[in-house]
């Protein structure tokens, strides 16, 4: 996030795309209902009719897959009525022009019949973000899961320069995040491309710095992503995969794909907390720690790092991951030892600019949002205030493009996935919750009633899906809460698991798969 | 403002309310009703005080200080008054003080001792029983209600769900769900919210192990589950988790979800990983550290022996602390040479 959870509370207009807050991110939908009920006016734009549209002054129930062509009919708006914020463009942007160039094009019609949304929805939409003095966009995966994610993001970025939003208190451009550290994974160099800190590996001077406190040598060859390390493995060239905390047999687009090339490896470490279906797979299973059971931080979607602490012994061997770790690299030959997390932060202090200021001293008295560049540095609570960081903030026009799979006459329907607010991911911990699956037992899919007339199923029947990899079969449940023609599911569970017929063609820049549209067929079980 | 508080002055800043202008100065006012992220109610009326020249007591939380105001908060009027008002909350409320769960941590129980009051004088008929246990989560007794609107102000005002209010009028008032259906059938969501501020028994946990309240001790952390990064204070007993409260000095305000505030049985589930495990003749069997170590270093030496560091990959995790990602990425980077790593920051 751009901005602050708290933050939210003052903004004029609050815009959610793509985001499930009351289910994904519970306490931050509260906070966006105090605000609606302070007098925030709320833009909801979503394939679904979820709960924050009820509380919405506009809905915007677009076709999956047409993110792009709905923030350019906005913008297009917009500047139609000239509610853009002319000094800002000129003082803090670039290649205004070519954006107000590409937008012409995307009229509230043309729009309109792309994603299915009313024009003058889009009208009344576009006067309420562009009349707000600071209005926030909120996002989460209904944006970045498509193969045109990066560029349905840097639309969300366009309308917020356009109005003047980026480097506002109680505004900004807002991912929220959807793992307790997803943040803090990324911050700490969990990428291919990135050390610590988003220090690229290919600059000199970056390795140089890691290889002079390592004292190792360091390659300067950008490493594999998920999708490319798996194409790797199926072609001989990587031969020893180790997962920590992760179960890609559920989480992961195109399941039997996924089995495969876990079954293909040749060597395969798993360290969890249970043997999930992807430990069960593993060649040596590693026990970890649980979140209570060990010391640490963690960061949030608004860049806050904070202390996790240990409350209760970890079950019979089982060890903190860290420690795992360090115990590998000591075999290894590295002899580095920390005798405690504390130890390890104050070495990826020195190392990454952004987390300078932090030590678990400051973290037992506050918590820090970063960039917190030195010890003296308070943390920032929103980015970009004096200026966007990287000098004038670019405006990078996209064109609506189709999802990679369209329907046809044999997957006449498209498949949208995502997660409820009973589970967890890929159900490891929440699944394991009495209470949880009383309240959300098994799988489901969400069917349009006209979908399920045409189609003769009725609520609570079995069904069967299929699409071009492979079937599942669930339990339907009628709806009116999703438009006819598509249909949801929900991907937290192994049996039923959405993720067999999901596609795993990824977006060419962020290699993020397009998990929220896949054509299906539905079948009568 | 100057204000004359108990026989000293003091200054506030204008709109302070009696209530908060005494905290600041570290008197401790009793109250059932007062939640500072709410709308005032002023319905508990235990924070009454006395202000010169006022007449009748006023709630401290619903008045705000004024230039000149002199407040009496524990004169023999005021005291009087509390004991009067806890005493009939007392003598409507069951004196299960031996087996609630609530008993250490109840307000009602704290004040009663605070201010005397050892039994209800006013024999009348109680409450109409109501219990509900439909929800998976917690439980609600309406004999130990004291109706003093928080679970409902906090549902309404800060969750914005509004699955409970208020039922009928006077003595018979009751807090419940829509049409009497139940919590099951309501629209409550189980983030248990009102459960963390009721200062009575009356929304309790269903907590899997028995506990009393002093015999825990309390860790602050961060919620394992969203990106949200709740705050949140275990309460441990022995080796286990018994109940979880929001931090409401946080970005959360006191506010949780009913994963962060109920889902942490998983913790001391049997199936947890207890011992390392190696495939020994295709199967998963449970070993050492050290052996289970072994396979992998020597394994570890053979593959970039073999084939170089780019035979190797790895999936960090979002769900680890960053300490655990940064020595992963670590030893893939320094110690097996490769920058193939990755985590399912897309998924």
């Amino acid at each position: 996030m751009t901005n602050s959870i708290q933050e939210i509370k003052n903004a004029d207009t609050i815009f959610i795309i793509g985001s499930n807050t009351s289910e994904n991110h519970p306490v931050i939908a509260a906070i966006m209902k105090q605000a609606k009920r302070a007098g925030a006016k709320m833009i909801v734009a979503d394939p679904r009719r979820i709960e924050m549209a009820e509380y919405a002054d506009v809905f915007l129930q677009l076709k999956p897959g047409t993110n792009i062509a709905l923030l350019n009919g906005l913008m297009h708006v917009i500047i139609e009525k000239g509610l853009q914020d002319e000094n800002y463009i000129k003082e803090r942007t670039e290649n205004y022009e070519e954006l107000k160039e590409l937008v012409k094009g995307y009229t509230p019609e043309r729009v309109s019949e792309i994603c299915g949304v009313d024009p003058e929805y889009i009208i009344k939409a576009a006067e309420i973000y562009g009349e707000a003095p600071k209005a926030g966009i909120y996002y989460t995966m209904g944006i970045t899961q498509h193969t045109t994610g990066t560029h349905a993001v840097m639309s969300i970025s366009n309308l917020a320069l356009l109005c003047g939003n980026v480097g506002v208190e109680s505004a900004g451009v807002n991912p929220l995040r959807g793992q307790n550290n997803v943040q803090g994974a990324c911050d700490m160099g969990g990428l291919p491309a990135d050390l610590p800190g988003y220090q690229k590996v290919f600059k000199p001077e970056v390795l140089d710095k890691f290889q002079d406190s390592w004292g190792s040598k360091l390659s300067n060859k950008v490493g594999l992503t998920i999708t490319e390390m798996f194409k790797a493995i199926e072609e001989d060239q990587v031969k020893f995969l180790y997962i920590m905390g992760e179960n890609p047999m559920v989480s992961d687009p195109d399941t039997n794909h996924v089995e495969h090339v876990l079954d293909h490896v040749d060597f395969l470490v798993v360290q969890d907390i249970f043997l999930t279906e992807t430990a069960s797979m593993a060649d040596v299973v590693l026990p970890a720690a649980a979140f209570a059971e060990k010391d640490g931080t963690f960061t949030n979607t608004e860049r806050r790092i904070q202390r996790v602490r240990r409350a209760v012994e970890a079950p019979g061997e089982a060890k903190a991951d860290w420690m795992i770790l360090m115990d590998i690299m000591n075999r290894m030959g590295d002899e580095t030892r920390y005798s405690h997390p504390a130890r390890i932060m104050a070495e990826i202090v020195s190392l990454t600019p952004s987390y300078g200021g932090v030590s678990y001293k400051r973290l037992e008295k506050e918590s820090l949002q970063w960039p917190v560049p030195n010890e003296n540095h308070p943390g920032t609570k929103y980015l970009h205030k004096a200026a966007i960081a990287r000098g004038r903030g670019l405006f990078m026009p996209a064109e609506h493009v189709a999802s990679a799979e369209i329907t046809n006459d044999e997957y006449p329907l498209i498949l949208t996935t995502g997660r409820i607010l009973y589970h967890y991911h890929t159900m490891t911990m929440t699944g394991r919750e009495e209470g949880l699956n009383k309240l959300a037992p098994h799988s489901y899919v969400e069917i349009n009633e006209t979908t399920a007339n045409k189609l003769g199923i009725e609520d609570g029947d079995m069904v069967k899906l299929y699409s071009r990899r492979g079937e599942v079969q669930t339990t339907a449940l009628v709806t009116d809460i999703i438009d006819d023609g598509v249909v949801f599911m929900p991907f937290h569970y192994s049996e039923g698991k959405a993720n067999i017929l999901t596609n795993s063609a990824i977006d060419e820049i962020a290699k993020i798969p397009e998990l929220k549209v896949a054509a299906v067929r539905i079948e009568k079980a | 403002m100057q204000v004359t508080i108990n026989g000293k002055q003091y200054d506030f800043d204008k709109g302070t309310t009696v209530l908060k202008a005494c905290s600041e100065i570290g008197l401790d006012i009793p109250t059932l009703c007062n939640d500072e992220r709410l709308v005032p109610s002023g319905s508990c009326r235990l924070c009454q005080v006395e202000i010169e020249g006022w007449g009748k007591l006023h709630t401290a939380c619903t008045t705000q200080v004024r230039e000149g105001m002199v407040i009496h908060t524990h004169s023999d009027r005021v005291i009087k008054a509390r004991q009067d008002l806890l005493d009939m909350l007392i003598s409507n409320h069951p004196l299960e003080c031996l087996t609630c769960e609530k008993s250490g941590a109840c307000k009602l129980q704290d004040y009663c001792y605070e201010y005397g009051i050892t039994e209800g004088t006013y024999r009348w008929e109680m409450s109409k029983p109501y219990f509900d246990d439909t929800n998976p989560f917690y439980t609600f007794d309406a004999r130990k209600c004291i109706l003093c609107g928080l679970c409902v102000r906090v549902c309404d005002e800060l969750q914005g769900t509004n699955a409970i209010g208020f039922e009928n009028r006077g003595f018979d008032t009751q807090v419940a769900t829509p049409f009497g259906e139940g919590l099951e059938n309501s629209t409550c969501v189980s983030c248990g919210n009102c459960v963390s501020v009721c200062p009575v028994g009356a929304l309790e946990p269903k907590s899997k192990k028995k506990f009393r309240h002093w015999e825990t001790r309390t860790v602050r952390t961060t919620c394992s589950y969203c990106g949200v990064g709740c705050q949140m204070d275990l309460k441990i007993k022995g080796n286990e988790i018994v109940e979880v409260q929001p931090a409401f000095d946080a970005h959360n305000e006191g506010l949780l979800c009913v994963k962060g505030k109920f889902s942490y049985n998983f913790l001391s589930h049997p199936d947890r990983l207890k011992k390392p495990m190696v495939r020994k003749d295709g199967v998963l069997v449970e070993t050492g550290w050290d052996e289970a170590l072994d396979v992998i270093t020597s394994k570890m030496k053979e593959v970039k022996k073999e084939f170089g560091s780019d035979a190797f990959a790895g999936l960090t995790s979002a769900r680890c602390t960053n300490e655990d990602n940064y020595m992963f990425q670590k030893l893939f980077r320094s110690t097996l040479g490769t920058n193939n790593v990755d985590h399912c920051a897309r998924l």
